[in-house]
C-alpha cells in the first residue's frame, strides 16, 4: 500500500469508474495519486479497532415515508434531457450483455 | 474455456457419484403502493416512463427516503422465516454501471441485512413417503429493482446482437426483498424437488403475509439457483454456478436437475467447473454461460450516506409478529385434522391450490367432504381444461356451498349440479336462478316417476325378474333407464325406492 | 441611486416602506452584472426575465396589501449546484452542459415561495471539487479585490457575486469549506449550517455526508435572514433535522459576547498561516476580549488527520454520487474515437472521459480506490473512525467553551493558476474548515480586515456545537459591529472599484 499505486492500478480503477483515460492522463495521474494516497494513508495508523466509525455527523434513525403515491414527472419531463428517445423510452447504445 | 460441450450425465447416475449443494436466492417484489425510496406508483404494466420522478430516475440532486411499509413487510417476512431481526441495520450502495440502473449503484443491504439466521421446512414426497427438509435462511434484505430494457434490432429481441436498447424506468426503485438460503445439503436426488418445494412455500408464505403478489410469470418473484457438486461423502463444497432468472416452479426443479447433470459431466471429464453466471432457457430447458465472475466485479459497497439506519424497536417487532398469519405448515396440519382428510387427500388439496377455497366453502356451510368433492373434482378439471387458475374460474366458495345445499335438499343431483357450475362459469346468475332458468330441478312428482318406473320395468323384463328374485343389486340398470327417461332430472334414491316397492 | 450597495436587510426595509420596487432593485443588479461580470465571471447562467417577472409579481402583491416574507423582492444568486426548474444547471461541469432540471431543489422552492427573484446561477469548481473555482469547465471566477486572484472555491461565483455587488444574497454549498473559504478571501460573510439544517434535496451531491447549503452575504444579519428562510425540516431528505431552525436572526440582532467563553483551537493556526492572516485574527481576539468574552485555548489533537480523512471520505462518496453521469438519461453523450458501433459501456467511458475535468477524474479514481475490495478497511473504514475522533475532540472542546474560533483560511487569495499543478497544496486551503464538515457542526466566516502584506481580505471562522447555529450569529454579529466601529465602513468599501461596462439591455 505504501508502495503507492501503479499505472496499471490506475488503469484498472479508471475502468471500474468507467473513465476512458488517455495514456497521457495515466502518466500524469499515477504520480499525483501516489502522492495523495501516501498522504491520506496515515488515517489507518490512528484508526484503532476500538473506535466506532461515524457515517453521519448527526445521528438519526428510522426516517420513513408513508406508503402513498405522490405525483412524479410526466414522461415528457422525464425524457426532456435525454440524449436520445424512442417509443417514450430512453434510447441507449447496445448493452454489452449478460444475456447470451 | 467454459466446458459447454461436455456431455451431460444422466441425473440418477450423477447422484451415484456426487452430492449436490444448493443455494437459492429469491427476489420478491413487494406489493406496496409506492416505490422503495420515492412516491412513484408500482402498478404493473403502465405506459413506459410514466411512473418516474427525480429520485427513481437518478436525476442530479434527488434523494431517497425509505418506504416504511416496505420495512414492515421485510420484518414480517423475516419473522415468518424464523429470522432474527437486526436491531440496527443500514442500506449500502452496490456500485456498478448498467443502463437500467439510474444511479449506477443499487441501494441494497450488504453486511447488515434486516433479517438473518432463520429457517423454514418443506415436505417432499420421497420413495419412503413424505419427508421434511429443513432449509436454513441466511438472510432477508431490502433492495430496489432496476428499470427494464427493450432490445431493438438483431433477430431475437435478445440483448445479444441488438443495435441499441430502450429503457423504461417504471420498475426502477420498486421494493424487493431478497431471501437467501444457506447451502442446502443432503437433499441428494430430491434436490430438484426440495428446491421447488422451497420456492413454492416461500410463494405461499408471502401471499399469506399479503406482502407480494408473487407472480412468477410477471417477474414479481424471481429465483436464482446456485448449485455445486461434491464427491459423495466429501464435506468440501464444489465450485458453484449461479443460474439467474429461473421464473417458474417447474423451471426451478428442471434447472437444478440440469445443472446437476451438467456439473457431473464436467467433473467426470476431469475438468473444472467455472464459477459463472448462467442463464436458464425455459423453452429448451438448458442453461447457458453468462459472463464469468472476474476481478472486475468489485461492487465497492459502502453505507448509503443519503439514508439513516433502520432501527426497529422490540415493541415494533413484537407488534408485527402478532400480525403474522398462522404458518402455512401448521395451518395445513390443523385444517387436515379438522376436516378429517387423509394425507393423500390433503396433499391433493394443497397441490391444487384449493386450501383457501375449501376453507371458505366449509365456512359457507358445506361439509369438508362435499367441499373437497367439488373443488378437486369438477372444478379442478375445469381449471385444468381451460388453463385457468382455480380461484379465477368465476365460481365462489359461497356458490359451491349453495350448490351443495341444493343437492342436500334433493332439489338437484350431482349430475345436474355440474350444469349449475356451467351456468356459474357463464355468469348466468346465482345457483337458484340457474336451476330455475335452465329447468334443472329434479322431478319429485311420484306419479311421473312411477310412470317412468313402469316403462322401465316393461322394457327390461329380465332385469325386473332378477330383482323380484331378490337380486336387489340389479336395480342399478333400471335406475339408469329411468334417469335416462327423465333426462337426469330425477332423484336416483327415490327412483330406487319406487323400483323396490313395485317389484317386491 | 442604485440599490446595489445596500444590504439585503436594508433593501427589505425599503421595499416594505415602498421606497423602491423589487423590479427596480432587480434591474439595478442585472445592470451591475452586465457591467462587471464580463471581468468577474461569477455567473454561468442569468435569468433576467424570470427574475424581473418574480419582482413584478412581488411588487403587485405588495401593492395589493398581501403579507409577504421579509425578504420578498430581494434578488438572489444561486450556486449552479442547486437544481432550478427551467434554469440551466451544470454544477460547473461539461458533462451537464445545457441540462435544465425538471424540478426545484427544496431551497429553490423556498426562495420562490418567499418571492426572491433568482438572478442566475453562479460559477463553481466542477461538482464543487476545488478551492479556487479554477476547476470550473466554464472558466474561473475572478476575485473582485484583484482580478488576477482566485475568489476561493468551490463557491467562488457566489462569493464574488456578492462581493462585487452583483447580488445582495447568494446560496452556497459547503462540503469542506466551499462557502467559508470563498467568503474569507473575498471579504464576505458565509455560513455553513449544522449538517441536516438545510435540506440537501436538489443539491447535486458531492459528498452526501458532508454537503450542506448555506447563505453567502455581505453582513451577518443578512446571512441569518437567509438561513432562516432556507433552513428547517424537509421530509424528502432523510438526513434533514426535524427541529425548528435555531433563532439565528434574533442572535444576529443580539450581538453580545459578554460572559461568553470563546475557544481558540491550538491546531488551527500558527505555522502554515500567513502572517497577515494571523495578525488580523489576533486583533479580532483582542476585540472580543475587550467586549467581555473569555478566551480559552483548547486542543483538538485529531484535527491533524482531518485533511486526510476528508480526502478519503469525499472522493469515496463522490465516486459513487458521480456515477449517475453516464450519458444514458441526461447530459453529454459522446462516442469513443474510431469505434463504429460503440456499446453503452464504451459510450459511458468516453463521455465521462470527455465530460469530466482533471480534478474530478482525480477524485473519482481516489474514491474508487478507497472503496475497492481489499482497501476499504484501511482507507474508507479508517477515515470513518477518524471522523469519530474529530467529533470527540469537538465535543470535549465544547464542554469548555461556547464557540471556537480560528482563521478561516491559512492564506489570503492566491494568484490564479499558482496551485493548479499541486493538488496537495490546493487541498491545504481547507485545513481549518474541513473539521466542521467531518463533525457536522456549523461554521461562519466573516471578514476581519486585510493582510498588510497584500491588502487582501482575511476571514475569521466561528464554530459552534451542532444545532447551536445561533451562537455563530451572535458572536459573528458582535465582532462585525466592533470592527465596523473601528473601520467606520464595511471592509468591502475598501476594495478597488471594478471597471464597468456600459449596461446594454
Amino acid at each position: 500500500m505504501s508502495d503507492g499505486i501503479s499505472r496499471a492500478d490506475v488503469a484498472h480503477l479508471a475502468n471500474l469508474a468507467r473513465i476512458d483515460l488517455s495514456d497521457a492522463e495515466l502518466d500524469r495521474l499515477t504520480p499525483e495519486l501516489t502522492v495523495i494516497l501516501e498522504s491520506v494513508a496515515q488515517v489507518a495508523a490512528i484508526a484503532s479497532a476500538d473506535v466506532p466509525p461515524t457515517s453521519h455527523a448527526v445521528p438519526l434513525s428510522n426516517v420513513f415515508r408513508e406508503d402513498v403515491v405522490t405525483p412524479g414527472l410526466t414522461p415528457e419531463q422525464a425524457l426532456a434531457g435525454a440524449p436520445a428517445v424512442e417509443q417514450q423510452r430512453f434510447a441507449v447504445p447496445r448493452i454489452l450483455g449478460e444475456d447470451a | 474455456m467454459t466446458a459447454t460441450r461436455t456431455e451431460l450425465v444422466p441425473f440418477d447416475a450423477a447422484l451415484e457419484t456426487y452430492d449436490p449443494a444448493m443455494g437459492l436466492e429469491v427476489h420478491v417484489e413487494l406489493n406496496t403502493a409506492s416505490k422503495m425510496f420515492c412516491g412513484c406508483s408500482t402498478v404493473f404494466g403502465a405506459e413506459p416512463n410514466t411512473q418516474v420522478c427525480p429520485t427513481c430516475l437518478g436525476l442530479p440532486g434527488a434523494l431517497p427516503v425509505v418506504n416504511g411499509k416496505a420495512v414492515e413487510s421485510a420484518i414480517r417476512i423475516g419473522l415468518a422465516l424464523n429470522c432474527s431481526i437486526a436491531p440496527w441495520s443500514r442500506f449500502a450502495r452496490k456500485n456498478y454501471f448498467y443502463p437500467d440502473m439510474p444511479k449506477n449503484f443499487q441501494t441494497s443491504q450488504y453486511d447488515e441485512p434486516i433479517a438473518y439466521d432463520g429457517w423454514t421446512e418443506v415436505t417432499v414426497e420421497t420413495d419412503e413417503g413424505p419427508r421434511v427438509f429443513r432449509i436454513d435462511i441466511e438472510r432477508a434484505h431490502m433492495e430496489e429493482d432496476t428499470g427494464k430494457s427493450l432490445h431493438v434490432g438483431g433477430s431475437t429481441g435478445r440483448i445479444h446482437g441488438a443495435d441499441h436498447s430502450l429503457v423504461d424506468y417504471n420498475r426502477a426503485g420498486i421494493p424487493l426483498i431478497e431471501v437467501v438460503t444457506k447451502p442446502i445439503l443432503g437433499a441428494g436426488k430430491y434436490a430438484p424437488l426440495v428446491a421447488r418445494a422451497y420456492v413454492a412455500s416461500l410463494r405461499e408464505l408471502v401471499k399469506a403475509l399479503d406482502v407480494s403478489d408473487a407472480r412468477m410469470e410477471q417477474g414479481s418473484m424471481r429465483c436464482d439457483v446456485n448449485l455445486s457438486l461434491a464427491p459423495s461423502g466429501s464435506d468440501v463444497l464444489g465450485t458453484r454456478s449461479e443460474t439467474k432468472n429461473v421464473n417458474s416452479l417447474r423451471s426451478v426443479e428442471r434447472a437444478v436437475r440440469y445443472e446437476v447433470e451438467r456439473h457431473a459431466g464436467i467433473l467426470d471429464a476431469g475438468q473444472k467447473v467455472v464459477q459463472e453466471t448462467r442463464h436458464w432457457h425455459e423453452d429448451t430447458g438448458v442453461t447457458t454461460s453468462g459472463r464469468e465472475k472476474s476481478d472486475a466485479e468489485d461492487y465497492r459497497y459502502f453505507p448509503e450516506p443519503d439514508l439513516v439506519p433502520v432501527a426497529p424497536s422490540d415493541a415494533w417487532v413484537e407488534e408485527l409478529r402478532a400480525t403474522l398469519p398462522e404458518p402455512p405448515a401448521e395451518r395445513r396440519a390443523r385444517l387436515q385434522a379438522e376436516w378429517g382428510y387423509s394425507d393423500l387427500e390433503m396433499r391433493d388439496v394443497v397441490g391444487a391450490g384449493a386450501i383457501d377455497l375449501i376453507e371458505a366453502t366449509i365456512s359457507a356451510g358445506a361439509t369438508p367432504t362435499a367441499a373437497r368433492k367439488w373443488w378437486l373434482g369438477d372444478l379442478a378439471r375445469r381449471a385444468n381444461d381451460t388453463a385457468t387458475p382455480i380461484d379465477e374460474l368465476g365460481v365462489t366458495p359461497t356458490q359451491v356451498a349453495e350448490v351443495q345445499a341444493l343437492v342436500d335438499a334433493k332439489r338437484i343431483n350431482d349430475k345436474l349440479a355440474r350444469q349449475v357450475f356451467d351456468g356459474l362459469v357463464a355468469g348466468e346468475g346465482t345457483p337458484e336462478e340457474i336451476v330455475a332458468a335452465r329447468g334443472l330441478e329434479v322431478v319429485s312428482d311420484d306419479g311421473a316417476l312411477a310412470a317412468a318406473v313402469d316403462r322401465a320395468i316393461e322394457a327390461n323384463p329380465d332385469v325386473a325378474d332378477k330383482i323380484r328374485d331378490g337380486k336387489v343389486a340389479a336395480a342399478g340398470a333400471l335406475i339408469g333407464a329411468v334417469m335416462k327417461d327423465m333426462r337426469g332430472q330425477a332423484d336416483a334414491g327415490r327412483v330406487r325406492e319406487l323400483i323396490i316397492e313395485k317389484l317386491s | 441611486m442604485s440599490t446595489i450597495r445596500l444590504s439585503a436587510a436594508e433593501i427589505a426595509e425599503k421595499l416594505a416602506a415602498g421606497e423602491v420596487s423589487s423590479a427596480e432593485v432587480t434591474q439595478d443588479h442585472l445592470d451591475r452584472i452586465a457591467a462587471v461580470d464580463g471581468d468577474v465571471n461569477a455567473f454561468l447562467a442569468l435569468d433576467g426575465e424570470g427574475a424581473l417577472e418574480t419582482a413584478r409579481d412581488v411588487d403587485a402583491r405588495r401593492a395589493a396589501g398581501e403579507t409577504l416574507h421579509p425578504l420578498a423582492g430581494v434578488p438572489i444568486a444561486v450556486k449552479d449546484v442547486v437544481a432550478t426548474e427551467g434554469i440551466v444547471t451544470t454544477a460547473g461541469s461539461r458533462i451537464l452542459e445545457g441540462w435544465v432540471p425538471p424540478y426545484d431543489a427544496f431551497l429553490t422552492r423556498r426562495l420562490r415561495a418567499a418571492g426572491l427573484p433568482i438572478l442566475g446561477k453562479t460559477n463553481m469548481d466542477e461538482f464543487a471539487m476545488g478551492s479556487s473555482t479554477e476547476h470550473s469547465a466554464y472558466g474561473p471566477t475572478h476575485n473582485p479585490w484583484d482580478l488576477d486572484r482566485i475568489p476561493g472555491g468551490s463557491g467562488g461565483g457566489s462569493a464574488a457575486a456578492v462581493g462585487a455587488y452583483e447580488a445582495p444574497l447568494a446560496i452556497g454549498t459547503d462540503t469542506g469549506g466551499s462557502i467559508r473559504q470563498p467568503a474569507a478571501v473575498t471579504g464576505t460573510v458565509g455560513v455553513k449550517p449544522t449538517y441536516g439544517g438545510v435540506s440537501r434535496y436538489g443539491l447535486i451531491a458531492l459528498a452526501s455526508s458532508l454537503d450542506q447549503a448555506g447563505p453567502v452575504t455581505r453582513s451577518v444579519l443578512d446571512a441569518a435572514l437567509l438561513h432562516e428562510l432556507i433552513g428547517g425540516h424537509d421530509p424528502l431528505d432523510s438526513t434533514s433535522i426535524d427541529a425548528p431552525v435555531p433563532p439565528v436572526v434574533e442572535a444576529a440582532r443580539r450581538a453580545d459576547v459578554s460572559g461568553l467563553r470563546i475557544g481558540i483551537v491550538r491546531e488551527l493556526g500558527g505555522e502554515g498561516y500567513q502572517a497577515g492572516v494571523r495578525a488580523r485574527f489576533d486583533e479580532a481576539v483582542t476585540l472580543l476580549t475587550k467586549a467581555g468574552a473569555e478566551i480559552v485555548e483548547v486542543s483538538c489533537p485529531s484535527f491533524e488527520y482531518a485533511l486526510s480523512t476528508y480526502y478519503l471520505i469525499l472522493p469515496a462518496e463522490a465516486s459513487s454520487n458521480l456515477a449517475k453521469f453516464d450519458a444514458m438519461r441526461y447530459g453529454l453523450r459522446v462516442g469513443p474515437h474510431g469505434v463504429a458501433d460503440p456499446s453503452a459501456e464504451q459510450v459511458m467511458a468516453a463521455t465521462r472521459e470527455a465530460g469530466f475535468g482533471d480534478e474530478v477524474k482525480r477524485r473519482i479514481i481516489i474514491g474508487t480506490y478507497a472503496l475497492s475490495s481489499g482497501y476499504y478497511d484501511a482507507y474508507y473504514g479508517s477515515a470513518q473512525k477518524v471522523r469519530t475522533l474529530i467529533a470527540q475532540d469537538f465535543a470535549r472542546a465544547f464542554e469548555q467553551v461556547d464557540v471556537l474560533i480560528s482563521p478561516t483560511s491559512p492564506t489570503t487569495a492566491f494568484r490564479l493558476g499558482s496551485k493548479l499543478d499541486d493538488p496537495m497544496s490546493m487541498y491545504l486551503q481547507d485545513v481549518a474548515t474541513i473539521p466542521a464538515n467531518l463533525a457536522g457542526i456549523p461554521g461562519l466566516s466573516l471578514p476581519v480586515g486585510v493582510a498588510e502584506e497584500d491588502g487582501l481580505p482575511v476571514g475569521l471562522q466561528v464554530l459552534a456545537p451542532a444545532m447551536a447555529d445561533d451562537r455563530l450569529y451572535n458572536v459573528g454579529a458582535a465582532l462585525e459591529r466592533l470592527l465596523l466601529e473601528q473601520w467606520g465602513a464595511p471592509l468591502l468599501s475598501k476594495a478597488p472599484e471594478l471597471a464597468t461596462k456600459e449596461a446594454t439591455k
